[in-house]
């Protein structure tokens, strides 16, 4: 793609992190005026090679070079000074002040003598209000950006990312919030955009997006650059292939016995969110593992949070072997027998402060209680100990702090927790993120064995090989929806990526 | 593991104990009539009420939370036991009328008031979602509105409450035995005190979920403890306990005014830090607690034996406070 005049050239850039090579020798090329998507699967590293470009990582080798100069970027700041500038998939609003000094947020127009300056709230407002016509935006500069919807927000930022009139502006996931009319805006936005001659990098995962307003598409797996092809020359199934195709280098425990009688049975259950999961309705057998696929803002998290108790639901039923249940609660959960390993280990599992025994312990402790509301120590112990020795924990003591162990061991901490507590399902919410390949393989075991005893697991995963190698059926969601479920066995990688970029406009 | 780095680890693993040690072995030194029996007593004898209130603000910390109605309701239970406990024939009585009642039941009242201001603590805390600080705040300048009122009351008029019935202030003034080797009653009632608290940090269900909350408030209730109830059973043992102090602080001086624990929240605090108990939650220990009130007791006591200007007092103890909270949060940075 060297013809024409490149505007941003990254070259062979490789980021090493421990244990993973994130990024092996990414060359991405954009020219202005031109479209440039960026495409993979969650941990193909897109969001790496951003970071890169913008500072937040500097790559172990490689070089950026804007319209042919070498740059050398050490943060944001001075990414923006060269002309690059970013919209985020997740947005950061300072909630509580205005439209506008959000997005002259570090660069407010002053006035004043010398030295003597205050910012100049009219010039402010002049300039906000000449961007937002331009841009064909109905927002009121002065009103707090915490009252606008979502998606008003997302256009704020668009603004502002046009607002430094840089000459590459990076759009992640920037439809993510939208609405029908203000994806078409934003196209707009964009068409204006590239005739003035700002190249754009577009990370999506929504293949008609992709194939109406991309120019290029470069496609990364696996840290590596797999190729760029003009997207004419492109089809949903081509992107698809080329996304996904690589062996399965990782290896599975076998998988053997039957699942039996259903367990549970979640009926039209719909989150009073309306950007949430909606109808979602399945069934989980015993002993049977039921994978969860989707992409990121899938909703997978949010309904099975749902069904432990941890968020609301507006509409739907849960039925435990053949009872309605209400779960409002995390205790209602467990009382039911249901576990969860939540996907934020740091936030949501871990105690960071207290040992392996207390953090084993502290789901049933009701069990430990003697007469006169004291705790049988001897007996906490010795399970802790039966138990941490079961799933293998490589620690010292039970005595240590958690967070002096490796991210596997934790994680095994908190499957010894929650078999504590006897539980019949288990949700567990990507078990094996963050974990070196080795723990992994002793997790998929320990899942593998848990099924094999009669327990039913729902595991939410991002990683294809891992849903197929685990899973007996997989159900697969996208925003909000289950868009399909598929056998384990039989299903591929295209199969269950088509469901989970399934646009249901 | 090299002897130097051992030694190392020894001295940030008991950090507290080793101030505390080298605290009386300084003042030892510069006088050694301070190390005896009657300086001994003394020092327990002084500082019992306050490890009683100390105890109490280390389990609203451990949650990761702080009270600062302590001194406040310890000036309300104060009142309100000494108003019932004066002698029948004295002069200037808050109540005139009232009956000789028996000694229990004026105490229960006074620690049932420190309860429930404890549990309202922690209701505005688990319930309306108020940071414990501002939640203390509020009660602290309310607790003392409150106290003033009644203490204001006719015939009394904010005069100083005096004239306790002497089986009141023997609690407060009496020992076991005779003579340097007595041992007070205060003594024997904080050191029951603490081993129950004790008990409660580490042999109960309450307790295990105190320092989980403390630890990570998420993963507490992910893993189904409930955070209301336990932080606002919590907030009502340490206000039971202030209520507690407040009474024997009466029994002690032999008197109460409305301004009684004034400040001694930070104090309390002060001891809780010092002795090893982290502000931002889910560490903390009933020794290490006893040891840092026992700092303050020895600098206290130990400074003014030898003469030392309580101005200068002031700053050693400011001191001693970033000192010791620098050295102890070294056990707990990662090593990265």
């Amino acid at each position: 793609m060297a013809d024409t005049a490149c505007l941003l050239e990254m070259d062979r850039i490789s980021k090493a992190f421990p244990g993973v090579q994130a990024l092996d020798e990414v060359t991405l090329n954009v020219r202005a005026g031109t479209v440039h998507a960026l495409m993979g699967e969650n941990g193909a590293g897109k969001s790496t090679l951003m970071k890169c470009l913008f500072g937040i990582y500097r790559p172990d080798s490689g070089e950026i070079r804007i319209e042919g100069r070498k740059a050398d970027i050490a943060g944001s700041r001075d990414a923006l000074q060269l002309g690059i500038s970013m919209i985020h998939q997740e947005l950061h609003p300072v909630p509580r002040r205005s439209v506008m000094e959000n997005i002259w947020l570090g660069r407010f127009p002053t006035r004043g003598y010398g030295p003597l300056r205050w910012v100049d709230h009219r010039r402010m407002y002049r300039d906000t209000k000449r961007l937002f016509d331009e841009l064909d935006m109905d927002i009121a500069p002065d009103r707090p950006i915490g009252s606008l919807s979502v998606s008003k927000i997302q256009l704020v930022e668009i603004a502002k990312a046009v607002s430094f009139h840089s000459k590459v502006i990076v759009m992640d996931e920037p439809t993510s919030s939208l609405t029908g009319n203000e994806v078409e805006q934003l196209f707009r936005i964009i068409g204006d955009l590239k005739k003035r001659g700002v190249a754009i990098i577009y990370i999506s995962h929504k293949m008609e997006e992709i194939l109406r307003i991309a120019d290029e598409v470069t496609i990364m797996r696996d840290g590596r650059r797999i190729g760029t092809w003009p997207a004419a020359e492109l089809t949903t199934d081509l992107i698809i292939s080329r996304m996904v195709g690589r062996e399965l280098t990782q290896r599975f425990p076998e998988r053997t016995g039957v699942p039996g009688d259903v367990v549970l049975k979640v009926e039209n259950l719909t989150s009073p969110v309306a950007s949430s999961f909606r109808d979602v309705s399945f069934e989980l057998r015993r002993g049977e593992v039921l994978g969860v696929g989707g992409l990121v803002g899938s909703q997978r998290t949010e309904l099975i949070e749902a069904l432990f108790g941890l968020r609301s639901v507006a509409s739907g039923r849960i039925v435990l072997r053949g009872r309605p249940v209400n779960i409002r609660r995390p205790q209602d959960a467990i009382k039911n027998g249901m576990a969860l390993l939540t996907e934020e280990r740091r936030a949501t599992g871990i105690f960071p402060v207290l040992s392996v025994l207390e953090n084993t312990v502290v789901a049933s402790l009701r069990k430990f209680e003697k007469p006169y509301l004291l705790i049988d120590e001897g007996k906490r112990r010795a399970e802790t100990e039966r138990s941490i020795a079961r799933l293998a924990v490589k620690t010292p003591s039970v005595r240590t702090l958690i967070r002096n162990l490796s991210g596997g061991n934790q994680q095994k901490v908190l499957l010894a927790r929650w078999l504590m507590t006897e539980p019949d399902i288990l949700l567990l919410d990507e078990p094996t993120r963050g974990i070196d390949v080795g723990a992994k393989y002793e997790i998929y075991t320990i899942i593998a064995e848990l099924a094999k005893q009669g327990k039913s697991i729902i595991m939410i995963s991002s990683e294809m090989p891992e849903l197929l190698g685990m899973s007996d059926r997989i159900l697969v969601m996208c925003e909000g929806r289950a868009t399909g479920i598929v056998d384990g066995k039989r299903a591929t990688e295209e199969e269950i990526m088509r469901l989970a970029a399934q646009h249901s406009a | 593991m090299n002897s130097a780095r051992k030694v190392g680890d020894f001295a940030t693993q008991y950090a507290i104990y080793i101030v505390l040690v080298a605290l009386v072995a300084g003042i030892s030194v510069w006088d050694p009539h301070f190390l005896s029996i009657e300086t001994l007593r003394n020092i327990l004898l002084q500082n019992s009420t306050r490890a009683i209130i100390a105890l109490g603000a280390a389990f609203v910390l451990i949650t990761g939370g702080v009270d600062l109605s302590a001194g406040r309701v310890v000036g309300l239970t104060a009142v309100v036991s000494a108003s019932m406990l004066q002698m029948e024939n004295y002069a200037r009585r808050f109540f005139p009328d009232l009956p000789h009642l028996p000694l229990w039941l004026p105490i229960l009242l006074a620690v049932a008031a420190g309860l429930i201001i404890g549990l309202i603590n922690g209701l505005i805390v688990a319930r309306f979602k108020v940071p414990p600080f501002i939640a203390t705040l509020g009660t602290m300048v309310a607790v003392y509105g409150i106290n003033s009122i009644y203490f204001d009351m006719k015939p009394n008029e904010s005069q100083p409450i005096g004239g306790l019935r002497s089986d009141f202030t023997n609690i407060g003034t009496g020992a076991v035995g005779h003579g340097p080797y007595s041992v007070p009653y205060l003594v024997i009632i904080a050191i029951a005190i603490s081993a129950l608290v004790w008990v409660v940090f580490n042999k109960t269900r309450l307790g295990k979920n105190m320092y989980a909350i403390g630890g990570n408030v998420q993963a507490a209730h992910v893993s189904g403890i409930s955070v209301g109830s336990n932080l606002i059973c919590i907030y009502g043992i340490a206000g039971a306990l202030y209520g507690l102090a407040g009474v024997l602080e009466s029994a002690k001086t032999g008197g109460a005014s409305n301004n009684y624990g004034n400040m001694y929240e930070l104090d309390a605090i002060a001891a809780c830090v010092v002795g090893g108990v982290s502000t931002s939650g889910g560490i903390g220990t009933v020794p290490g607690v006893l040891a840092g009130v026992l700092i303050f007791g020895v600098i206290n006591y130990g400074l003014t034996f030898i003469g030392v200007n309580p101005y200068w007092q002031l700053i050693i103890k400011g001191l001693i406070i970033v000192v010791a909270v620098s050295f102890d949060i070294r056990k707990y940075l990662a090593r990265r």
